[in-house]
């Protein structure tokens, strides 16, 4: 048996009847990261000693019999939450060397939880890619094709998850960022709703559409972390004081009775005819499941995209004002005065997409233009809200494609930043409407690519996600495959 | 407006020297190769953008989160803060209880 390869839960069972120890977990998965990731490159920072250390404490709470639902459990972090006394550079040349003095919520309560970190993920450049590949310290690769793109931002935590480097992973979805890379991997990736996870020490990309989540092997897995993570925080000012419940307890409920929409404008021309094949396929599981899928609309769809490049691109103008080389990170030599010295340093600091849609987001706000992009772009975000709150009143939940194609290959659509924003298409209205959204595997293409399927729901409806999602997972019954590696 | 008269010249939506202010504004400073090449992008991002004039928004209130929170607020405790060493720790120069950086004004 390779611990590795093992979910939360199987471990959890192995850890208390004595089958494996903490160590035995770690030792087994820094083996796998030694096999593999010279050829995936899933992580900026490996803390390795730290991982041992923790294994070693976390067994003699295990002696005691003090086990908490994570204890011993691997998990990876991605580069973009604060971990005090590690290295924390979301992906960027302007944190090359900066060390958070504190640690981020979610650090907190996965520590509490009894979680043992592995590292820090790679990521596109402050999370804006679809791909991983504007990080400033390199590609990470698909462990299913090591010639394609692991999807992004959260490309690292995604392909460490699929290739066993880790039991399961953290990452943040400002725009599809745990979603598509969740797809183009083949594990579960979840966005909750805004508001339901603590930001608090998460690297700010747009404030109002950022959100942490898990990466699991399977759905009762995301669960298990999204127990961990959810819940009020009074250091985030949009933390939504509710109480969170026991997502464990939807796993085996059923969706017998439910009614499921289908957006029609998300099944479009231009997607790629086997994951249009899959949706279909997945259709007829859940009707076999018993519950009815039923046509349903979201007028503005066409426009989500528009909406979310001023959006996104205008609250990062403003968030990465703040690297200017005085308080942390990298800082220009050479200048001959402050303005200058802020100029060199930014310029020299952030990669070609990071400057494009700071660039983006100053035109959008600046004067004379703030009416017709942001003020337009925060309107027709109120209608696209709307059209949810009125889906919502007809299905319990609603069932999208993630990316209208499979992993692309590494350097397709670099040099094309439209057609790489193409790419966020069926997963940034989740994000300006604030609800949650799960990626779950739905099959394979004749290529050996993962695809995957979203579920959609109201606001603070995680528990019916993971009700779907489980229900789906088990009898889909999708083929289990290893990426060969 | 300057730049309107500019644009209706060319047929852009951004130009060049526009390029030039906004870089100013988000204080980056780009090479001419650069420039070049962000004006053709950000044109076509903008072009793409265009989509949002065929929605009526009349009335509609701008919304800007998802989830509306009245203020959040909480009792006035003092608590511990990170203090001066850790708040320097990452500075690229500091001195003293201070941030260091090039000269301001002669």
């Amino acid at each position: 048996m390779i611990l590795s390869r093992l979910t939360i839960h199987e471990l959890q069972s192995l850890i208390r009847t004595g089958g494996a120890t903490s160590s035995d977990i770690v030792q087994s998965v820094f083996a796998r990261i030694e096999e593999v990731e010279g050829r995936v490159h899933a992580y900026i920072t490996l803390m390795k000693d730290y991982a041992f250390a923790e294994a070693a404490r976390a067994d003699q709470d295990i002696k005691a019999g003090k086990i908490q639902p994570l204890t011993g459990i691997p998990i990876a972090l991605k580069d973009i939450v604060c971990t005090k006394g590690f290295l924390t550079t979301c992906g960027s040349h302007i944190l090359y060397n900066y060390v958070p003095p504190y640690d981020a919520t979610v650090v907190q309560k996965l520590r509490e939880a009894g979680a043992i970190f592995t590292g820090k993920t790679n990521m596109d450049e402050f999370a804006m890619g679809s791909s991983t590949e504007t990080s400033y310290f390199g590609i990470t690769r698909n462990p299913w094709d090591l010639d394609r793109i692991p999807g992004g931002s959260s490309g690292g935590s995604a392909a460490a998850v699929a290739a066993d480097e880790c039991i399961a992973s953290i990452g943040s979805d400002t725009g599809g960022s745990i979603r598509q890379p969740a797809a183009l991997c083949g594990v579960v990736g979840m966005k909750p709703t805004y508001g339901r996870v603590s930001r608090f020490g998460l690297i700010a990309y747009a404030s109002s559409l950022d959100q942490i989540g898990p990466f699991t092997k399977d759905v009762e897995d995301c669960a298990i972390m999204m127990n961990a993570i959810a819940g009020y925080d009074s250091q985030e000012a949009t933390s939504v004081p509710m109480n969170v419940p026991d997502y464990t307890e939807f796993i085996s409920r059923g969706i017998d009775g439910w009614k499921v929409g289908i957006p029609k404008e998300y099944f479009i021309e231009g997607i790629d005819p086997e994951v249009n094949e899959a949706m279909q396929r997945a259709i007829t599981t859940i009707e076999g499941l018993g519950a009815t899928c039923v046509e349903i609309s979201l007028p503005h769809t066409e426009y989500c995209l528009a909406v979310y490049y001023i959006i996104a691109p205008a609250e990062a103008s403003s968030n990465l004002a703040r690297y200017d080389g005085v308080k942390y990170g990298f800082r220009s030599q050479d200048s001959i005065d402050l303005l200058d010295m802020y100029k060199k340093t930014r310029s020299a600091g952030f990669g070609a997409e990071v400057k494009r849609r700071i660039m983006i987001g100053t035109y959008a706000l600046s004067s004379g233009y703030y009416d017709a992009y942001y003020k337009k772009a925060s309107q027709v975000r109120a209608l696209i809200k709307r059209d949810f709150t009125e889906a919502f009143t007809l299905c319990n939940a609603i069932l999208t494609p993630i990316s209208p194609t499979p992993a692309f290959k590494i350097g397709e659509r670099m040099d094309n930043p439209l057609q790489m924003y193409l790419s966020d298409i069926f997963t940034v209205s989740t994000n300006l409407a604030g609800i949650p959204g799960i990626s779950v595997p739905c099959g394979f293409t004749k290529g050996g690519l993962p695809i995957g399927a979203q579920f959609l729901a109201g606001h603070f409806e995680e528990g019916t996600l993971i009700q779907i999602a489980a229900a789906f997972e088990k009898y889909a019954n999708i083929e289990k495959r290893r990426p060969n590696l | 407006m300057y730049f309107n008269v500019r644009k209706q010249e060319t047929g852009l939506k951004i130009t060049k020297d526009e390029v030039d202010y906004v870089a100013h504004l988000a204080r980056l400073d780009f090479s001419e190769a650069e420039k070049s090449k962000f004006t053709s992008q950000l044109n076509d991002i903008l072009m793409y953008m265009e989509k949002l004039s065929q929605v009526d928004t009349a009335g509609v209130e701008p919304m800007s989160h998802a989830i509306s929170l009245q203020n959040a607020f909480r009792d006035d405790i003092v608590k511990d803060s990170l203090g001066n060493d850790l708040s320097l720790s990452n500075a690229p120069e500091a001195r003293g209880p201070f941030f260091r950086v090039p000269k301001v004004i002669e």
